[in-house]
């Protein structure tokens, strides 16, 4: 099957320091990827080029075999930060989305609902965001973006201003919702646990300059519970990949 | 252990972040006002002030009501505020886009920012005898120099309210595949309106001071007009109560303005 999305020898520069170098990554069809590494690595740069946020300097970024020229609707992103509009209400916000993408309005109507109901908001559909809290709102930007079928779903560090308690409400939901609806998704965190928890494969960058390190694959059985979290197999996981990680944090943070 | 009643009071009241009521902080406001009052008035009854200096409360609210009575101080408010809010809707009419402009495009900001940086640093009064060679005293050399006074301050503090717009939202519009045109109708300028609205409350309160100092220099009409003249006769009432008028009309605006916000944008909250 031809791959979903290839990134092929990304460079990227800021200034004189280089943030990217010759980061290739190429992720499946129905493949959950996480990047993991410390702060620095680049792996929010690298997912805001794929997202067609950010130019690069060198390489090609090919979405379902055609390269990327910028950001579009083939390419869902959820940011750290909620991102939904202040003024319009939680399905006023999914349909804005479904609008953009060329739906009609009864039409979007019924996405949005059908959407909100995915991630279990079907009654806060008139709310508007300052009547969410933090975990409502990112499920409502979880919907937004997966409303409109993008081939690759990019997702940059979506639960890191969660408090714990909600941040594993939203893996158990994302994992729910990604394995009802087989998504292509590639997804920044800094925090292992929820990597391994969610992913089919892991990679871990490095710094100085940002680039690939090593990947593991995640062999763990789905359907996954937060039960999963405890069985040694899961702990064995996150074991390695937070050595590799700690390789690079120096030695007072280690 | 249960705090007591005066504590959570006093806490409220001078602690960083408390919190009171709305008819405490009334309550206080008002106070603050009839305070004055009675300062004011104990020291003029006590004959401690000329009232050609200062008049009593009691004789400037007389005469201001027989200002309002004989139809003159109705007449005066009339021309200043058409005079002001036509000046201010130029000045908001044009600042608004280009503000806008400036602050979506660097070309426009490249263009622009340095220049209203330039002349909002000219003092407007400096302007006064040029736009009375250009205008005469006619109503259009009013809306000139609100126009001079604000249109500058406006375009930048607009500027800033579309900086504002959180990078994240532009990056939605983006990544949802707006264009340029859909991504500032949709996302930047909705998203800045409230702080427009903002900026438009607060240099609604300089026209007003740009709008008596023009009369105040040239006119035979208006609140700043009168307070000329009052002056010219000696009428320290009349000067101060007109004094208190422009007081009283621009609390009312700004309230008014602060009304609407809140119908407007009922999700932008404000602090206090």
């Amino acid at each position: 099957m031809a791959p979903k999305l290839e990134i092929k020898s990304v460079n990227k520069s800021f200034k004189r320091m280089q943030a990217l170098s010759d980061v290739s990554l190429t992720l499946r069809e129905n493949e959950f990827v996480s990047l993991v590494g410390v702060s620095g690595c680049g792996k929010s740069t690298l997912l805001s080029i794929v997202a067609g946020l950010l130019d690069y300097d060198e390489g090609d970024i090919l979405v379902d075999g055609a390269p990327m020229t910028g950001p579009g609707l083939d390419r869902g992103v959820v940011f750290q930060s909620y991102t939904l509009l202040p003024w319009l209400t939680a399905r006023q916000n999914i349909e804005f989305a479904l609008k953009a993408a060329g739906h009609k309005g009864a039409e979007c109507r019924r996405i949005a609902d059908e959407h909100l109901a995915l991630v279990r908001l079907a009654k806060f559909a008139d709310s508007y965001p300052h009547e969410l809290s933090g975990g409502m709102k990112q499920r409502v930007a979880i919907a937004r973006a997966l409303s409109y079928r993008p081939k690759v779903l990019l997702m940059d560090e979506p639960f890191g201003a969660l408090d714990a308690m909600t941040r594993h409400e939203m893996q158990t939901l994302l994992t729910r919702v990604w394995e009802q609806h087989k998504l292509t998704v590639l997804f920044v965190t800094h925090d292992v646990e929820e990597a391994v928890y969610l992913s089919d494969r892991i990679v871990a960058m490095t710094v100085g300059p940002g680039r690939i390190k090593t990947e593991f694959k995640v062999d763990l059985p789905r359907p996954r519970t937060q039960e999963i979290i405890s069985t040694p197999e899961f702990m064995a996981v996150q074991k390695r990949v937070l050595a590799t990680i700690r390789e690079d944090l120096v030695p007072d943070e280690a | 252990m249960r705090r007591s009643k005066a504590k959570a009071l006093w806490r409220g009241l001078f602690t960083t972040g408390g919190e009171i009521g709305r008819g405490t902080y009334l309550a206080i406001s008002a106070s603050v006002f009839l305070v004055l009052l009675a300062i004011w008035w104990a020291v003029t009854s006590a004959g401690l002030v000329p009232p050609l200096f200062l008049p009593a409360p009691g004789a400037i609210w007389g005469k201001l009501a027989g200002l309002a009575s004989d139809g003159t101080l109705w007449g005066d408010v009339e021309v200043s505020v058409y005079r002001v809010v036509a000046g201010f809707v130029i000045a908001s009419a044009m600042a608004v886009p280009i503000g806008v402009l400036i602050g979506t495009s660097r070309f426009w900001e490249a263009a622009l920012e340095p220049l209203a940086d330039f002349i909002r640093y000219m003092p407007v009064v400096a302007f006064l005898p040029l736009t009375i060679l250009w205008a005469g005293t006619t109503d259009l050399q009013k809306f000139l120099i609100i126009w001079i006074g604000t249109f500058f301050q406006q375009v930048l503090m607009v500027m800033d309210n579309v900086k504002r717009v959180p990078p994240d939202f532009i990056g939605l519009g983006r990544t949802l595949g707006l264009s340029e045109l859909k991504l500032q109708m949709k996302i930047v300028i909705p998203s800045a309106l409230p702080g427009i609205w903002d900026t438009l409350r607060i240099t609604f309160g300089w026209a007003w001071t740009w709008l008596v100092v023009a009369e105040l220099v040239a006119a035979d009409s208006g609140l700043g007009y009168r307070i000329t003249v009052s002056q010219r006769y000696f009428e320290t009432d009349v000067t101060i109560g007109y004094i208190l008028v422009l007081g009283v009309l621009g609390l009312l605006c700004d309230q008014m303005m602060k009304a609407l916000e809140r119908v407007l944008f009922p999700y932008a909250k404000r602090r206090g």
